[in-house]
């Protein structure tokens, strides 16, 4: 076995490991012990990607050396080591750029608490990212969202507690489902690990037995993930939670903990039952036309917002939407374009939320927008790095979100199931409202205001703040004009993925 | 199907009683309820699994007289699966309840509709 093969095993014990330091350290010390093994994982997970593209395929990682079908196993190929390294990158942006903000806004004896619960989230995601085993997966489901729900209720204000306790609830209706889905799965196929149920399952199809009990389970473990997803009728804890915790937690939760649930969906699709039992019946369908409503009323809901983070938060929604639309089209392509905009998404919004606090710390701390006007002039890094996430969800060329509208409307052109009507016309539709909105804050925030009460903050008065922005930028402008090699990383990906 | 639907009562049962949590921690007001709720779901998939995994006249896995066959026993799995669910289970519920503490102290009500306008009232 090469070396290398054991970077998705290190990266999650890493993680777990310095959560479980970091509770006894001093402050400053877990700060830099968190900033250094999230950028260790990301090095390491870069490598692994590149060496798994040029070898194409994907292996799998027997732990505590037990055979197949007894021991726990992990599996890279390239599309699960390109999107740890991609959450790793998110997750360091999103925790440089919010410090400042989590030194004021949290109190000092939680700030260690803060770093265990990043670490965890990050230890889960990665493990929801590789795991072969689906009921590992449930366990680290479930992981992830304490950890998250610690993220949101780490700020003591009313607001966010009531927040985590909705997004408690919710997201346990969505696990409970997703249990019963995983328990009725090995009842009907008597495995656990993700290759061996896809071949009893093959099995089952092929002979036409079970196929209702089948149906049941796929419905019910879409649904519970959907759920956990915040799509759309489900999204009520959304915007409090997006909106009043701390910044960092906003970014990481809108940007990498619905992500997580997304990607472990895809690849239940794909590993576990199948992707073409899963094309060849209805329940993509209602993915589908979720997902479309999704991204009509997730913008409706932004538009009417009169409070700059939860503008963004509905925004989440619209673009959740997005990528429930491009799972439900049902084709590779559209499969492609989804996961194009999971990184467009993570990449835009964080830096969406991170740019958004700047603007408000120069209006009084206050996120009404005729306070905010005029404060792309007071803080203008901030301002800048608002224009530039705006445009791309607005789908600007050059920048991300471009292309993944483009994607999608490619693949609903060659989509022959008679999606493409629909498809096109609420994206077109989508597409306005989200200029609505964005355009509306970009303007608002370059309104000169004479005799401004607020102070102005330079850029030498910021250095992290400037670097993490322009990193951010840098990142969006550079999933936009890398998109052909991406769209081949992922189609590769895919392709060891089935 | 009816008939099946006898044989395998036990299922039947737990997927009442999971219907019946679920509607529980969706639709109840009060927090401890949706709390029970939740903890009546969770339950009840643990019975489904430990009804799945037991095979009538085998013994628990565990060897008894030196007998070695894999016939004689059920299979451990769905057990350790349910030890591992109760220990998520038993985590969720406690930070749910430490969550329900904090609102109550502050709102003084486990209303959480209750809750919400207060909220809105205060205006943070």
């Amino acid at each position: 076995m090469a070396f290398y093969q054991n970077i998705p095993f290190f990266s999650i014990f890493l993680a777990m490991f310095s959560g479980t330091v970091s509770s006894v350290l001093p402050r400053k010390a877990a700060r830099v012990l968190n900033t250094i093994v999230i950028s260790l994982i990301m090095v390491a997970s870069v490598f692994l990607t590149a060496i798994l593209y040029e070898q194409g395929g994907s292996y799998t990682f027997m732990m505590g050396h037990f055979p197949a079908p007894w021991g726990n196993e992990i599996r890279a190929g390239a599309l699960e080591a390109g999107m740890a390294s991609f959450f790793c990158l998110i997750m360091l942006l999103s925790m440089l750029g919010g410090r400042k903000k989590l030194d004021e806004e949290v109190e000092e004896t939680k700030h260690n608490l803060y770093y265990v619960l990043v670490n965890l989230l990050l230890s889960s995601l990665l493990a929801m990212v590789y795991t072969n085993d689906l009921f590992t997966a449930y366990v680290f489901v479930e992981i992830n969202t304490i950890a998250a729900c610690g993220l949101i209720m780490i700020r003591q204000i009313g607001r966010t507690i009531e927040a985590a306790v909705r997004y408690m609830i919710l997201s346990l209706l969505g696990s409970g489902l997703f249990l019963v889905g995983l328990v009725i799965l090995y009842d009907l196929t008597g495995h656990l690990l993700m290759s061996n149920i896809q071949e009893s399952v093959k099995l089952i199809v092929a002979n036409g037995e079970y196929t209702i009990p089948l149906l049941v389970t796929i419905s019910l473990m879409s649904a519970g993930l959907a759920i956990k997803s915040a799509l759309f009728p489900f999204h009520a804890w959304l915007p409090d939670a997006y909106g009043y915790s701390t910044v960092s937690s906003a970014a990481l939760l809108s940007s990498l903990v619905s992500k997580g649930y997304i990607f472990l969906l895809i690849k239940i699709y794909y590993r576990v039952i199948g992707i073409d039992f899963i094309r060849s019946n209805k329940l993509v369908n209602v993915l589908f036309i979720f997902g479309l409503a999704g991204m009509i009323f997730g913008s409706l809901s932004a538009i009417k917002e009169n409070d700059i983070r939860r503008m963004i938060a509905y925004s989440s929604v619209a673009q959740i939407g997005y990528i429930y639309m491009g799972i439900g089209l049902g084709t590779q392509d559209a499969m492609i374009a989804s996961i194009y905009h999971i990184l467009m998404h993570g990449a835009t919004k964080s830096l969406l939320f991170i740019s958004a606090i700047g603007l408000t710390d120069v209006s009084g701390c206050s996120r009404q927008f005729i306070q905010i006007t005029g404060s792309g002039y007071r803080n203008k890094i901030a301002g800048v790095g608002f224009t530039v996430g705006a445009l791309s969800m607005v789908g600007f060329p050059c920048f991300s979100g471009f292309i993944s509208k483009l994607l999608f409307a490619q693949a609903a052109l060659n989509n022959t199931a008679g999606k493409m009507l629909p498809t096109l016309i609420v994206l077109g539709i989508s597409t306005i409202l989200n200029a609505i909105y964005f355009m509306k804050t970009v303007l608002r925030i370059y309104t000169p205001v004479k005799d401004s009460e607020y102070p102005t903050w330079h850029i030498k008065d910021q250095k992290l703040y400037t670097v993490v922005i322009i990193a951010f930028v840098l990142c969006n402008l550079l999933l936009g004009l890398t998109s052909v090699f991406i769209e081949d990383w992922i189609s590769r990906g895919l392709l060891s993925f089935g | 199907m009816g008939s099946n639907l006898f044989v395998n009562y036990g299922e039947a049962v737990a997927m009442i009683l999971f219907a019946i949590g679920f509607s529980n921690l969706l639709l109840q007001k009060n927090l401890i309820k949706k709390i029970i709720g939740l903890n009546i779901m969770d339950s009840a998939v643990y019975l489904f699994l430990a009804e799945k995994g037991y095979i009538t006249g085998r013994l628990a896995p565990i060897v008894t007289n030196g007998v070695q066959s894999s016939e004689a026993y059920i299979n451990p799995i769905p057990a350790g699966l349910v030890l591992t669910g109760i220990v998520v289970s038993v985590s969720v519920t406690a930070l749910m309840l430490s969550l329900t503490i904090r609102l109550y102290r502050r709102y003084q009500t486990l209303d959480l509709d209750e809750i919400s306008m207060k909220l809105k009232k205060e205006g943070q």
